[in-house]
């Protein structure tokens, strides 16, 4: 029975270093390449021993595909594809295809150049890896090799995440991202209803349900318009790139509607680039930026200026977007710092934070942060993830001097899942629209998980799976067979069917099926003989009966005839002009012996074909019994 | 999904291409194909050339036009003077610009399943086809294909609606009277069905009904055909496509190019193994090197500004305005037209330029590579910033204050019967310093000139027409093989003008099929095979035997299960038991089961093996006879005669029935089954 076989190397049951491995008729996929953003070691990377112990992974994957530029999706592609080497196709889609080296080049620097790791990626590797990417566009179906085919969809989670579907002869696997249930709106529709036989899918929000976007939006924008009247400073620690843009589009329109004086800053370089992504890619974000571009582009801020440092000491209400988004280091941890002390200000934290960081602690509520010199240290390299971080030297030295430095949490802490990642509700969703057989969960926390997976395997009735790194999931599948039937035959069984072939009345068809190579084909009997250059070979079956009638012999045949007439009513009975009686197609004949023209024999033949119903062997005997007991 | 009823054999396609009056290029096709009972409409293309026969739309009273006298017939018989103007010895209809449709008479249109467009250029006449004739079907088109086609149409709309014309002339269209008119006019055909333009609503409604599609992506339409769009290299988005069953491939070509412009380039290889080719869509300007006019362009461009003078580029507001600009802006610097001003001046122009830069994915590899910088992809992008390019939508507004001269305008419509080019047609027409030039291909310049006859100002005509031209469609054949090509008439014969060159034809082998407006054409093929999946429960249970070396046979006794024009086969459910308290007083009565047929028998059965086989049997009496074919066996203590033959077996028994089938295993053991 085949199978597919799904192991993750990174993020089973757990968030980050996503990188999943799918067989599948025979094909070997990766799904993923991610980075470990806890780790500094060699943890931080999937373990691709687990595939090859010596030498490259060409020969064993067929092909790689990354579903978006997240550095926890894509951070060790070069690793992977120069390091340890990999030259077959890469897939992702035009904007991560734009975006993921800028990451992956920021994420070299701060490691090698701030930190002074050696054995890791140089630039030209990320060069070079990069050639070695075809990008997808959305819906089309590409031909990996002859059989695996792949096709993307709109996933909507950061600019050019994609879902994909994954497709050998009549099995096939759909991977997604953090779905977002909003990317129906998106113009391109929706996954459709492929069924696939496996659906894996992130599971970060397992928990989550959360409520309708524009309530959060709203929340948002009363949180931040409320601090800003009793004069106090909210701090929005972000990503360059991802929700921020919309985020920022949200407050820009705001303060237009409501005529806000207060400053809105942005600070980070990335951000003008990542603006000018957003402009180009303009087909990847919603629709109504789309619409609406043309008069107004929604990525040119009237409202949102660049950020000094020095800024954060100003007086009067304002409101920052500081990267990174988990308040791990840099920018964002630096005025949070600065802002901590006062009850008056405020931190809204738009999504998931890492375990480890400041921003998972102050949102589980703690109030007193002890920051201790080299845990911080370790954080702030693994985390700094752009360009901004050059301060991070700078900040080093001083975190090194301190030792530890306690810092009390006075602000308000306010959480708002604007991360796009999937929650219960849009899992669900995905699901009830793309009907898997079976799933599988990765990117998330057991826990979570279980959760998720018990709720699934209830309202669905699905398998659902939830492999830790190096465990394999195996589903076995059930493919049905195509093969190519000769129009003939499937005509005359339609045909059987009536003049509108009925779908609920189902037709029974005969044929033979012949092998040949790879090809299947399935037609008449006759035609199998024909195409095969065989000679039919003839099996014909003679009865004799013997009988006493005095008639001749025409004159006893033509009495068979009429008897049989009267007796055998719905068959066709024919008396033919050569001297035989058919009953359908079994042929009688009438025979007198040389010495005694009274006894008969009567001859039934009929060929090995003649069906079962008609078979007259016992009955037409009998018959003849009879008959001749009637004459005598 | 709608439930298709049964395929049909062969596949039709009806031909509506516009027949044009003033060449003969068939290049805004209008086809219906019909495959597996569905219905295809291939492009939805509009002949506009028939607006020529028309006066201009002014944008500002013209005095000129208006002065222009009335017609009368030169007996004096008919009187037109308020339909017909004439202008330097050609007849003009003075109404609002009209439309020759595609034919609408020859099937009904709400039959249409699909329509596939191929670029903005074909689907012009898709409100026409779309709304008010009971159409229920699905456009399919690529993203950037809907977006300009539907700024194409808005531009159309709005240059026709912002100068109304009271006045609807419909009495020179009476056949007896359009007899005597002069010509063109009395050569133009199907005057009755030329249209006005649609309305906005209806072209929303029209583009309302598009399905966006990807380059690649495998469209099912009702589980029998499969569509898919390919690259085709012409414009942003333009598209081949491939309609195909498991079976059966017909490619559709349409508008593509080889040369490396703007779009992605032409994706060949796809089209390779197809059963039937349908070409349309070739260049108009077979003898004219895209390339050398586009030096003809920049080089009487700049001698223009040089002297003084302005230049007027009549032209569609997308497609080669991309490369235009793209081409000027590595010239100004060389020319040194640094200072001159560039205006494209179109309702759209803000729109097309901003659209531009947003399909990286449907760009060439240059263009897609400056995207990842970011860059913007067309240079445009830095002529606007610059201000050496500036764009309005009208030249009312704050074009009037902007305006320095000389200048290079770029403007609509190319028919120069409409838009804000005939303002500029007025304005400049009278002084030889300034030049016109015709880029656009599809139509004839001096006929588009007529109406502003005597003018004073320069023309120069260098139509730039990247579409495959002949000798690049014989190299395309030649790689990828159809069985059939099928192809407009005018394809197979050369242009009427240059009837030596036969260069400027399609000869193939075998030669194409040609087909002409109205034509209805069975393609050349019959479909044998059909795709049926067996279920895995019945795929299991198969018993296949080898027949030669490689080749095995098995039988099938299955339920064909229909399903949206998908069929698949399942095990024959067992009858139901028959319970034993109902059984049956005579045997005859019992409803007849349907069992599997016996199957063919193939092969001989060999004498020795055969008796040592009835030995093993306890038939051991065999008295062997031989005969002229074969043996006949005697089984004497049976009486039991077996005739074996090379191709048949015949056994002759009393009332036997268990010897029979004794018999008949033994025979079957040494035949094949099929």
């Amino acid at each position: 029975m085949p199978e597919i076989n799904v192991t993750p190397l990174g993020a089973g049951q757990d968030v980050g270093r996503s990188c999943i491995l799918v067989s599948i008729g025979g094909k070997n996929i990766m799904l993923d390449c991610g980075m470990h953003m806890g780790y500094n070691d060699d943890r931080r990377f999937p373990d691709f021993s687990y595939i090859t112990q010596n030498g490259r992974l060409t020969d064993f994957l067929d092909c790689v595909i990354i579903s978006h530029f997240h550095l926890d999706h894509c951070g060790a592609l070069p690793y992977m594809s120069e390091m340890v080497g990999y030259d077959g196709p890469i897939y992702m889609t035009h904007p991560t295809k734009a975006i993921c080296p800028i990451l992956l080049e920021d994420f070299r620097k701060i490691t090698v150049d701030k930190k002074g790791e050696t054995n890791f990626f140089t630039s030209q590797m990320i060069k070079d890896c990069m050639k070695k990417v075809v990008p997808l566009n959305l819906h089309q179906t590409v031909q990996v090799d002859d059989e695996l085919e792949i096709k993307a969809y709109y996933a909507g989670h950061v600019l050019g995440a994609a879902m994909v579907h994954i497709k050998v002869g009549s099995e096939s696997v759909v991977y997604t991202v953090s779905v977002n249930k909003y990317a129906k709106s998106h113009i391109s529709a929706w996954i459709d209803k492929c069924r696939p036989d496996i659906l894996i899918s992130e599971s970060t929000y397992a928990t989550t349900i959360r409520d309708s976007k524009r309530c959060r939006e709203r929340d948002f924008l009363k949180k931040v318009h409320e601090t800003i009247e009793r004069g106090g400073k909210v701090l929005i620690p972000v990503f360059a790139l991802g929700r921020a843009q919309e985020l920022c589009i949200l407050l820009e329109t705001f303060w237009e509607r409501m005529n806000l004086k207060a400053p809105i800053y942005f600070s980070t370089g990335l951000t003008e680039k990542a603006n000018h992504y957003y402009k180009l890619f303009i087909t990847w974000t919603n629709q109504k930026i789309r619409k609406t571009f043309v008069q107004r582009n929604m990525f040119e801020f009237k409202h949102i200026k660049a950020f000094d440092r020095s800024y954060a000491d100003n007086p009067g209400p304002m409101v920052v977007f500081a990267t990174p988004g988990m308040l791990h280091a840099g920018q964002s941890l630096q005025i949070f710092k600065k802002w901590a002390g006062n009850e008056k200000n405020m931190v809204i934290m738009p999504g998931y934070c890492v375990q480890g960081t400041i921003g998972h602690k102050i949102l589980n509520g703690q109030r007193k942060l002890e920051m201790e010199g080299r845990a911080t240290v370790r954080l702030l390299i693994s985390f700094a993830l752009t360009k901004r971080l050059i301060h991070v030297g700078k900040l080093l030295a001083c975190v090194f001097c301190f030792h530890t430095l306690q810092l009390d949490v006075k602000l308000q802490v306010e959480y708002m899942s604007f991360s796009a990642h999937a929650d219960a509700k849009g899992i669900m969703q995905l699901i009830r629209m793309a009907e898997p057989r079976n799933m599988l969960l990765v990117h998330g926390e057991a826990v979570k998980m279980e959760f998720l997976k018990g709720k699934i395997e209830q309202e669905f009735s699905i398998d659902c799976y939830m492999p830790a790194n190096g465990e394999t999931a195996t589903v076995t599948t059930n493919p049905s067979v195509p093969v190519d039937i000769s129009l003939n035959l499937l005509k005359r069984e339609m045909a059987l069917g009536g003049p509108l072939p009925d779908p609920k009345k189902p037709r029974t068809m005969h044929g033979t099926l012949i092998m040949k190579e790879n090809s299947l084909k399935l037609v008449s009997s006759e035609q199998a003989l024909k195409e095969l250059g065989l000679n039919e070979h003839q099996l014909r079956f003679t009865c004799r009966v013997q009988l006493q009638d005095p008639h001749s012999d025409p004159d006893t045949l033509h009495r068979i005839y009429t008897h049989l007439k009267s007796v055998l009513k719905g068959y066709t009975i024919q008396h033919l002009p050569d001297g035989t009686v058919m009953v359908e197609s079994i042929v009688i004949k009438v025979s007198s012996s040389a010495e005694d023209t009274n006894a008969k024999v009567l001859l039934l033949s009929w060929s090995y074909q003649v069906k079962h119903r008609h078979c007259p062997c016992s009955r037409l005997s009998k018959l003849g019994q009879k008959h001749n007991r009637l004459k005598t | 999904v709608k439930w298709k009823k049964e395929a049909t054999n062969e596949l039709i396609l009806k031909q509506s291409v516009q027949k044009f009056t003033n060449f003969c290029h068939p290049t805004l096709p209008c086809n219906v194909l019909k495959f597996k009972s569905t219905t295809i409409m291939l492009d939805c293309g509009l002949d506009t050339t028939s607006v020529l026969n028309f006066l201009p739309l002014p944008l500002v009273h013209s005095p000129r036009l208006s002065k222009l006298p009335g017609w009368i017939s030169k007996d004096g018989t008919i009187n037109l003077e308020k339909e017909l103007k004439d202008c330097a010895g050609r007849v003009f209809v003075d109404s609002q610009p009209e439309f020759c449709l595609p034919e609408r008479e020859l099937l009904d249109l709400s039959t249409i399943d699909v329509i596939l467009i191929s670029n903005y250029h074909c689907m012009m006449a898709l409100p026409y086809i779309t709304e008010h004739t009971g159409f229920t079907g699905t456009v399919y088109a690529t993203e950037p294909t809907l977006q300009i086609g539907r700024l194409l149409m808005e531009e159309v709309v709005n240059f026709m609606e912002r100068v109304p014309k009271a006045q609807s002339a419909t009495c020179w269209k009476n056949k007896e009277i359009q007899r005597m008119l002069p010509g063109p006019l009395k050569d133009a055909v199907d005057v009755w069905t030329w249209k006005r333009c649609y309305s906005m609503q209806e072209v929303n409604s029209a583009l309302s009904k598009v399905q966006l599609v990807g380059y690649s992506q495998k469209v099912e339409l009702f589980g029998a055909v499969q569509v898919s769009p390919l690259s085709s290299g012409y414009s942003l988005g333009s598209s081949n496509w491939i309609i195909q069953s498991h079976h059966e491939k017909v490619s559709y070509v349409s508008g593509s190019s080889l040369l490396t412009t703007h779009p992605q380039p032409m994706d060949q290889s796809s089209l390779k193994n197809s059963d039937v080719l349908i070409l349309t869509g070739l260049t108009q300007m077979p003898t004219a090197n895209p390339d050398g006019m586009l030096g003809e362009f920049c080089s009487n461009l700049a001698m223009t500004i040089r002297a003084g003078g302005n230049v007027l580029v009549p032209c569609y507001s997308s497609g080669v305005i991309y490369d235009l600009l793209e081409c000027l802006y590595q010239f100004i610097e060389s020319a040194s037209l640094g200072t001159t001003p560039f205006y494209f001046i179109s309702p759209v122009a803000n729109s097309s330029l901003e659209f531009s830069q947003i399909f990286a994915e449907w760009l060439c590899h240059n263009k897609q590579t400056k995207v990842y910088l970011p860059e913007p992809p067309f240079p445009h992008a830095e002529l606007i910033q610059t201000n050496k390019l500036k764009h309005y939508p009208s030249i009312h507004g704050d074009f009037s204050s902007e305006f320095r001269q000389p200048c290079v305008v770029f403007t609509g419509h190319p028919s120069l019967r409409f838009g804000d080019v005939v303002h500029f047609m007025e304005l400049w027409g009278k002084s030889s310093l300034n030049t016109i030039i015709f880029t656009e291909p599809d139509f004839s310049y001096l006929d588009a000139l007529a109406p502003y006859q005597p003018l004073a100002m320069k023309c120069v005509y260098c139509p730039i027409d990247t579409r495959l031209n002949f000798h690049q469609v014989s190299k395309l054949l030649k790689e990828v093989q159809p069985l059939h090509v099928v192809c407009p008439e005018q394809y197979t014969q050369p242009p009427l003008t240059q009837s030596h060159r036969s260069d400027l034809m399609l000869e193939l082998q075998p030669p194409p099929m040609p087909y002409r407006r109205c034509s209805v054409l069975n393609l050349p093929f019959r479909r044998r095979y059909e795709r049926v999946y067996i279920l895995p429960e019945l795929a299991n249970s198969l018993v296949p035997s080898e027949i030669k070396p490689g080749v095995s046979v098995a039988t099938v006794s299955a339920v064909v299960h229909s399903k949206d024009n998908k069929h698949t086969l399942q095990s024959v459910p067992k009858p139901p038991p028959v319970a034993p308290s109902k059984k049956r007083k005579r045997v005859m009565d019992e409803p007849p089961v349907v069992l599997a047929p016996k199957p063919l028998l193939s092969g001989a059965v060999p004498l020795e093996a055969f008796l040592a086989t009835l030995q093993k049997h306890g038939i051991t009496e065999v008295k062997v006879e031989e005969t002229a074919d074969g043996h006949i066996l005697h089984l004497q203590a049976e009486d039991t005669l077996i005739q074996l033959e090379e191709d048949g077996t015949h056994i002759v028994c009393d009332n036997n029935e268990p010897l029979r089938t004794t018999l008949r295993d033994l025979v079957l053991r040494f035949l094949q089954k099929l």
